[in-house]
């Protein structure tokens, strides 16, 4: 395709996303069916748009699963894992064997051989991770049981894709024979013994592990120091492509490369600002992915074969919601609870369409069923916010009043109610006094070196810019309640105020100021909770010094409560003043009225010496 | 010779003469120790441990203070609620104070009639020290009628020194003999011990 012919089509593509997508959105069926329908509508049936090249862009696209295999391996460090190892083990195991059990069964009943009815099982076992955290997120159910059930069976899908990956190549050779090698590409495995390959894979994991940890770290120290963002983005993508290619040549998955690597990568302080690099990138490129697998519903073979599509859609809805109804009542899930967590996830998942469409790649199954498969799952995804608000309407309001879950909660992720911006000494000591009581809080911090430092004495520092609203977003802004703004360059912290603003109104931010001039922009900013670093060290010293000469403790200790009082009411009205003469004199004003009032206070004048 | 603990409770201390005078005083005797609670605790954050330590080093405790509201100023109740704990002070079956003399020093202004029945505050002094007295009982301690210095606005300068002088006696008195002696027990007032021939 030349260059003119690129630039049509991706008018075409974001045309019809920028269209789409946010009207999905806004009609509550989420983002994902908007840009299937997106895809459906320059598809080759209805505007004929995008015609055959639908199936490179899909190659093209699938990039994006890569990129999103390697945010959730981001995502998912090694203790968030631990805490929620059961549930993940439990549900999830039980879920995938169940489901892949009922759908087999179920796919031999309309015929198919046994083989075939097993992959299918596999693939259709999986929900989508996409749409499921989108719609539970939106109504605000992530920290339900409900919520944490349906993560946990989804982080377990997700690690589950690379096993069925690894394992569908080999069922390729039972049904098709040589089929799998057609469209095999030369790589550096090829034609080396089997002990060799072996090596060969096992070195490059090790490699990916151990490179990870002791030499891309310090690379992205380098890069970030360096206060040059493109060039952070730009080894962000250097990284994955990297590992996916390495990956490709070896003959493993791309997509497990890049999950490992994310894993890797989850404890390192550059985590954060990883994630917010890549993100748009994963974003669009699956946004892309699901328009081409919109575009590729062959709609005159689900024409052809309506009825077949409808009772598969059905019967796998009500499949996958009992399998995982009857399992959320082993495990004690109350009523209500566990209808929500059943109907989300209902659907068949986005890696379906990429086992799918490897299946028909390696020739492992056919590509009628893959079309009408697609079709089904593309029609599956779509129902379930329908499904969910059904479940909502009529089933919910008949249980009755909500039963308390017989289970605790886990934390599911580092969704802390605090952020706090900039770790120097000013907010490494909120942290260290919040941290003593078990608050824990998110800590950012712009400076690499001290990061870097921080995190070998144990504190969770990431390193990010907090001015930037992805940066606060998977800082986890949306769930925090508070944000301690501890920068000490005043610039970014109004910059770090504007963001939240902006961005997150509901955050309560509590704002370290220079001085009192600082503390005036800060107020005409409409911020309440300021705090001027240096007021209470220098009464601290003040209290001291009088103590010295010779006034009581508790005496000194009051005099510059009252001061510290005055002084902040005294700092409201003067911050309204823009007027530089009228502001020295009134500042001239205000400290005679202090000291009036410093002379009379008379703190237990009355019981001095004249006791009742 | 017993030791001595003064608990010294005065929100206001620079601008009390009669507690400076009573400090003035007993601060140089030997076996006496003062513990200036609103020096020590200006934030109100009372060292417990340090507080029990002093405690069980002394068999004599004195609560000095003005009476305010008919009651000590703030922070010697909230001493009495930190440092008397549940299974150290008192309750099971440890009683880290038993059989320790405490007592009173308390000053307070208005007429010395008034405290008396039917007259303007209808109760002796000893009946607003009920609190205390009880306090003392339950952690099984002894506790004595108080020193108490009366009409504070009243006195000049020659009286409060000569109180000073008393308490200063009175604790001399204390720390020198054999607290069983049953005149500690038996006066009305720890002022008879050290009497001037005045009726206070």
């Amino acid at each position: 395709m030349d260059q003119h012919q690129f630039l049509i089509q991706a008018i075409i593509f974001l045309t019809v996303a920028v269209i789409f997508v946010p009207v999905a959105k806004k009609l509550g069926l989420g983002s994902v069916l908007g840009y299937l329908l997106a895809g459906v509508v320059i598809g080759p049936f209805i505007l004929g748009f995008v015609g055959n090249e639908g199936e490179n862009i899909l190659h093209f696209a699938e990039f994006g699963v890569v990129l999103m295999l390697f945010l959730i391996g981001l995502e998912l460090e090694p203790e968030l894992l631990w805490k929620l190892r059961k549930s993940i083990l439990g549900l999830g195991v039980m879920q995938l064997i169940l489901t892949t059990t009922c759908i087999a069964a179920l796919a031999m009943a309309f015929g198919f051989g046994w083989q075939h009815a097993l992959i299918l099982g596999m693939i259709l076992s999986m929900s989508s991770t996409a749409i499921v955290l989108q719609i539970l997120t939106e109504k605000g159910l992530m920290k339900t049981t409900a919520g944490q059930s349906a993560f946990s069976v989804l982080l377990f899908q997700d690690v589950a894709v690379i096993p069925i990956l690894a394992v569908l190549p080999l069922f390729g050779k039972i049904t098709s024979g040589n089929a799998a090698a057609i469209t095999h590409n030369v790589t550096w495995v090829d034609g080396k013994p089997g002990w060799l390959q072996g090596l060969i894979v096992f070195g490059s994991i090790a490699a990916i592990i151990i490179v990870g940890r002791i030499l891309i770290r310090p690379l992205l120290r380098i890069v970030a120091k360096t206060e040059m963002r493109e060039i952070f983005t730009a080894l962000a993508l250097l990284i994955v492509i990297a590992i996916a290619e390495l990956m490709t040549q070896i003959g493993l998955s791309p997509a497990l490369g890049a999950f490992l690597a994310g894993v890797v990568l989850a404890n390192s302080e550059y985590r954060h600002e990883l994630e917010s690099d890549i993100e748009p990138f994963k974003g669009l490129l699956l946004g892309i992915f699901f328009m081409a697998v919109g575009a590729s519903i062959n709609f005159h073979l689900v024409a052809d074969q309506k009825w077949s599509i409808i009772s598969w859609v059905l019967l796998l809805i009500v499949i996958k919601s009992a399998v995982l109804l009857l399992l959320g009542k082993i495990l004690k899930i109350g009523a209500k609870q566990n209808f929500i967590f059943s109907f989300s996830l209902s659907q068949v998942g986005e890696f379906a369409f990429v086992l799918l469409s490897f299946s028909m790649q390696q020739g492992i199954l056919p590509p009628d069923t893959v079309n009408l498969m697609i079709a089904v799952v593309a029609i599956s995804m779509g129902l379930t916010p329908i499904v969910m608000l059904l479940n909502e309407k009529l089933i919910l309001p008949r249980l009755g009043t909500e039963v308390k879950p017989g289970r605790e909660p886990d934390v599911i992720d580092e969704r802390n109610k605090v952020i706090i911006a900039g770790f120097g000494h000013f907010g490494s000591t909120v942290g260290r006094f919040l941290k003593s009581n078990k608050i824990e809080a998110t800590y950012l911090d712009m400076d690499s070196d001290r990061v870097d430092v921080l995190r070998k004495m144990g504190f969770k520092v990431f390193y990010g810019d907090a001015s930037r609203s992805e940066l606060l977003d998977f800082a986890g802004a949306k769930d925090a309640s508070i944000i301690i703004i501890a920068i000490g360059s005043q610039e970014k912290r109004l910059e770090v105020v504007e963001t939240v603003k902006k961005h997150y109104p509901h955050l309560h931010m509590l704002v370290r100021a220079t001085n009192r001039y600082d503390a005036y922009e800060q107020m005409n900013a409409g911020l309440l909770h300021i705090y001027r670093e240096t007021l209470d060290t220098s009464l601290r010293v003040g209290v001291d010094a009088m103590s010295l000469l010779g006034y009581r403790k508790y005496t000194a200790r009051h005099l510059a409560n009252t001061f510290f009082k005055y002084d902040e009411q005294a700092l409201k009205k003067l911050s309204a003043i823009r007027d530089q003469e009228v502001y020295i004199n009134e500042i001239r004003k205000s400290t005679e009225e202090l000291e009036l009032l410093m002379q009379s206070d008379n703190q237990f004048s009355i019981h001095a010496d004249a006791e009742l | 010779m017993n030791k001595i603990l003064v608990l010294f409770a005065h929100p206001a201390f620079e601008r009390s003469t009669m507690h400076r005078s009573l400090l003035q005083h007993i601060k140089q005797l030997e076996n006496v120790t003062i513990n200036d609670l609103y020096e020590n605790y200006p934030d109100f954050e009372i060292d417990v441990e340090r507080e029990k330590k002093l405690l069980s080093e002394h068999q004599v405790i004195i609560w000095q203070h003005p009476l305010f509201w008919y009651s000590g100023p703030a922070l010697l109740k909230q001493w009495q609620d930190l440092v008397f704990e549940y299974g150290w002070a008192y309750g099971k079956d440890t009683y880290a104070l038993e059989g320790k003399i405490i007592f009173n020093v308390i000053t307070s202004g208005g007429e010395l009639e008034a405290f008396q029945k039917r007259c303007f505050h209808n109760s002796t002094i000893r009946d607003f020290l009920l609190p205390f007295e009880r306090t003392a009982e339950i952690c099984r301690m002894i506790y004595l009628s108080p020193f108490w210095v009366p009409e504070t606005e009243k006195l000049g300068m020659a009286r409060i020194q000569e109180f000073g002088q008393r308490y200063h006696d009175l604790l001399q008195l204390i720390r020198d003999n054999d607290l069983n002696d049953p005149k500690f027990l038996s006066v009305p007032l720890l002022n008879k011990l050290v009497s001037t021939g005045k009726p206070i």
